[in-house]
């Protein structure tokens, strides 16, 4: 009886160290998953995009990434308390009038953030390009986003084309990027450009 | 046993009072170590960024509306998830957090005891084995060894 108690409460214990261990595993797999996704754009490789599903920053319902598949989508993820977000801000709603047409979404992704505030910011800026709120900001670790702002393109297939834009963009990395992944450009390698908070 | 309660009762309202009065009225210093900075994921009291000084400013005016420890701690969840809390909430499947921790010292504590108890009944058994049985006057013999050393220094002392 003596022996059976033993065994029991080594299998347990072995269960319990095994749980904390698949946990620790699990945790920083999620984590290297999303370096992996900025590296692997970095070297130009198109990786899948992770896949996302936030809520409308106005409330009026979801977004996800992949009902966006077909359409060419810049990510760019913001936050109304960054400095540089604020100058980008006109160069993105410019580029959702001129592409939209043409299968392109601009899509924000406000993260770390007051509801309020971003509301406020898009009143502000009069953006018309639908937002999403990721307040606890569980997306930036799927994309190794580092600071804000940060910009990323996905082409028509759900892939990770061109440049990951940290710190504002600019009006001619918007135009080019955007022609690559709507499939109008040529394939560029993939680059880092630097700047944002 | 009347004066008893009364005391313990006394000691319960007089324990109670602070943390009643910190749930009411709570201070910025408070709710600043039970929050977490989103971005540097810091306490709020050490954080210098942006985010967190938005937080500061979002707590004083909750405090100033008169708002209860709870649901200011509610509102910060509700903005950034329950990660913006130091100390995850004590319900669900989050109380595992609290109730593990003493449950692993519980059973480490009994495991520890038992290993104790076993390890000195089973040195007590050795000695008295290797002490041997007791002699015909009644008292146990000494180690063979130790006897050998005590009958030659015997021998010594009176050569």
């Amino acid at each position: 009886m003596a022996r059976r108690g033993k065994l029991v409460l080594q299998i347990a214990a072995v269960c319990v160290v095994g749980l904390l261990l698949a946990l620790l595993g699990w945790r920083l797999a999620s984590r290297q998953a999303g370096q992996n996704v900025a590296a692997g754009v970095e070297r130009g490789e198109a990786p899948a995009a992770p896949d996302f599903t936030l809520e409308e920053l106005d409330g009026t319902g979801e977004i996800s990434l992949a009902e966006l598949r077909g359409k060419a989508v810049v990510i760019n993820f913001w936050a109304s308390w960054c400095v540089p977000c604020r100058e980008e801000a006109p160069r993105l709603q410019a580029a959702w009038e001129k592409w939209q047409d043409e299968g392109v979404v601009v899509l924000g992704i406000n993260a770390q953030d007051f509801v309020g505030d971003a509301r406020t910011f898009v009143a502000r800026y009069g953006l018309t390009y639908p937002n999403v709120h990721d307040g606890p900001g569980s997306t930036l670790g799927r994309f190794g986003v580092t600071g804000f702002p940060e910009t990323w393109f996905v082409d028509r297939e759900g892939r990770l084309v061109g440049a990951r834009i940290q710190g504002p963009v600019s009006e001619q990395e918007l135009e080019e990027n955007i022609r690559l992944a709507a499939g109008s450009g040529e394939q560029a390698a993939g680059t880092v450009t630097e700047g944002g908070s | 046993m009347t004066r008893r309660l009364a005391v313990a009762l006394l000691a319960a309202l007089v324990l109670a009072a602070p943390a009643l009065a910190s749930e009411q009225h709570p201070t910025l210093a408070e709710l600043e170590g039970e929050v977490y900075c989103p971005t540097c994921k810091t306490l709020l009291a050490i954080s210098n960024a942006p985010i967190a000084e938005r937080m500061r400013e979002f707590i004083r005016a909750r405090i100033d509306a008169g708002d209860t420890k709870s649901e200011i701690r509610d509102a910060l969840v509700a903005e950034f998830g329950e990660a913006v809390l130091a100390a995850p909430p004590k319900e669900g499947f989050n109380l595992l957090a609290w109730v593990l921790p003493f449950a692993g010292l519980a059973v480490a504590g009994v495991v520890v005891g038992l290993l104790a108890w076993r390890w000195t009944r089973s040195g007590r058994g050795a000695r008295s084995s290797r002490q041997g049985e007791p002699s015909l006057d009644g008292h146990r013999r000494l180690d063979p060894e130790v006897e050998r050393r005590l009958d030659e220094e015997l021998a010594r002392f009176d050569g």
